[in-house]
């Protein structure tokens, strides 16, 4: 895919890989909105986009807010124009500590399915319509190796995360024919504030760094039709082995 | 010959599958009863439907002024400065637009606050009113500036919109209720309610019969002002965007024979606009031109709407389609076959060639 001139939506766009993402797709010619939803940290990483000659729009909101789908995929098709990329980051773990499951109160596991599941379910469902109307569109599910393993106390953040992998398969298998790719990224440990929170006595120095991973994911879009559609890449193997 | 009387669907849409199609073969005279979920085998392959993939505006925006008065605003058009909007006065959307009362006075340089949905407190929001329409006392149309860059506006329209409302539904419509489901750039500010009925397991199974699938944006209107004048010179100007690979899709589908197939009156005046001059052009324009029984269309062989009523515009548009004799019969058989109108109401499809 040539990046230059397609229109990005990224979502948890203020810190972390989110933000890095966003920088390294700004500086490649990508338009993007960048979705958070606390304002200033978002300005911050769209002015730093700016400044270094790219294109980027802040978009203030929360994916697990219902009544707010349409105001984030209509804000963001007005800004960079119909939505080619779609980036599923913003993410969260739930309460921290993580609880044993037995300890997990139940609104919490809803209110982690509704940031890292049903969100972006409804967001996909406002943007890939018209991504298969042009034949047309990336998606992508940042995911987790707690996806597939399954780590005491990761409970609601790793049923959450499995089952957005199989979203990406899901939506893949239904939108391959129109021409949608669809894949989830696991990015291997990062050194950020979700990893902090969720492991505050990491060894900071065997962590990547946000920056090394987007890289590796702006990589995967650029060679995206060269990967299985619905595939579960994972960043630490990229690029694979030929 | 009696008028035929559709009653109007009085919810919004829950199954999309559920829509009834009435066929209407302009040459064959032919008219049959279908669902829209019989489209794919009722196109053949090679035929080419074209889509307005606008997304629908939270076009309704409450208002105060600087008296203290509260205002309905319905924006109805874009353009450089900001938005002409149709003013309407007391009452909500239980009540029928035409009923409505007079907007307050304003005049040029009033300052409006936008409120927050259903609520009195304000949004972030401030527009200022640019210009109003002569003919009427107190104006009911009006330009506004809104105090926003343009970046924000968008943003913050949405958090203090809602969906232009309709008296007839029996509860009030949220944005999700209004969108297409391939809706892209928020141009409407009416949602391009033919093709409500569209899901993506009918337009997958067009694909897979060969029928092609392409797209125009088109800023679809508002359907009522609660003015009488007004209302006659409804559609307003809408802005539209043929895209280059629609240009091509359809000459494509010329070339084998295929049918061009506009879904919804907002894409017949797109298509037809953008070959006004002769050649069919890509790029953005204003549709002003009237489609009716006299217009000479250049581009659509078919359009698929919603089921109307004789006299009204949309009906006058499909007038370009099919005599009218043959659409008041088919409008009579529809409401005894019990079709409904309006937005959410059931569709017909009407060919002028074979």
């Amino acid at each position: 895919m040539h990046l230059e001139n397609q229109a990005a939506l990224i979502t948890g766009a203020s810190r972390g890989l989110g933000a890095a993402l966003t920088r390294q797709l700004g500086a490649r010619g990508v338009r993007v909105a960048a979705l958070a939803r606390h304002h200033e940290p978002l300005a911050e990483v769209v002015a730093q986009v700016r400044q270094a000659g790219g294109q980027a729009h802040a978009l203030v909101g929360d994916i697990a807010d219902k009544t707010a789908t349409y105001r984030i995929a209509g804000s963001a098709a007005e800004l960079v124009g119909s939505v080619d990329i779609l980036i599923h980051n913003a993410s969260t773990l739930g309460p921290t500590p993580l609880k044993l499951l037995l300890d997990t109160e139940c609104e919490d596991l809803s209110e982690v399915l509704e940031v890292n599941l049903v969100g972006p379910f409804r967001l996909s469902k406002a943007v890939a319509g018209s991504m298969a109307l042009r034949e047309k569109g990336v998606i992508v599910h940042v995911s987790s190796d707690a996806a597939v393993q399954a780590y005491p106390r990761w409970g609601a953040y790793s049923v959450s995360k499995a089952a957005s992998d199989h979203l990406a398969r899901l939506l893949a298998a239904e939108l391959g024919e129109h021409g949608v790719r669809v894949f989830s990224v696991d990015p291997g440990e990062m050194d950020t504030e979700m990893h902090a929170a969720a492991i505050p006595d990491a060894d900071r120095a065997s962590l990547s760094s946000p920056d090394q991973v987007a890289a590796r994911i702006v990589d995967m879009l650029v060679h995206v039709e060269d990967i299985a559609n619905g595939a579960r890449l994972e960043a630490t193997q990229w690029p694979p082995l030929s | 010959m009696a008028t035929a009387v559709l009653s109007p669907a009085s919810a919004p849409r829950q199954e999309r599958s559920r829509q009834r199609l009435l066929l209407i073969n302009s040459p064959a005279g032919a008219i049959s009863d279908h669902k829209i979920s019989d489209l794919p085998r009722l196109l053949a392959p090679g035929d080419l439907l074209v889509l307005n993939d606008a997304a629908t505006l939270p076009a309704s925006l409450r208002a105060r002024t600087e008296n203290g008065d509260l205002l309905e605003l319905r924006l109805a058009q874009r353009n450089a400065d900001g938005f002409l909007a149709v003013a309407l006065g007391s009452g909500d959307w239980r009540r029928p637009t035409e009923e409505r009362g007079a907007p307050p006075p304003l005049r040029r340089g009033a300052r409006l606050e936008i409120l927050q949905p259903k609520r009195n407190r304000a949004a972030a929001l401030t527009a200022t009113v640019i210009g109003t329409d002569p003919d009427h006392i107190p104006p009911r149309l009006l330009a506004l500036r809104f105090d926003h860059s343009a970046g924000d506006l968008m943003q913050a329209l949405y958090a203090a919109g809602r969906p232009i409302q309709y008296a007839y539904l029996n509860r009030p419509l949220e944005l999700w209720d209004v969108q297409n489901v391939f809706a892209s750039r928020p141009w409407a500010f009416e949602s391009p309610s033919a093709a409500g009925g569209l899901s993506w397991e009918v337009l997958g199974e067009l694909r897979r019969r060969g029928v092609a699938l392409s797209s125009v944006t088109h800023a679809a209107g508002i359907s009522s002002t609660g003015s009488p004048f007004l209302d006659r010179r409804l559609p307003f100007a809408e802005e539209y965007e043929v895209p280059e690979a629609t240009i091509l899709k359809i000459d494509a589908a010329r070339s084998r024979r295929g049918r061009i197939l506009a879904v919804g009156t907002t894409v017949v005046r797109a298509l037809e606009s953008a070959a006004s001059s002769g050649a069919l052009r890509a790029g953005r324009g204003r549709a002003e031109i009237v489609v009716g029984s006299d217009y000479p269309l250049r581009v659509v062989d078919a359009v698929l709407s919603g089921m109307h009523e004789p006299r009204t515009s949309h009906f006058r548009l499909l007038e370009a389609f099919a005599p009218s004799a043959l659409l008041e019969r088919a409008t009579t058989l529809a409401a005894e076959l019990g079709y409904h109108q309006h937005e959410f109401g059931d569709a017909c499809l009407v060919f002028r060639t074979g």
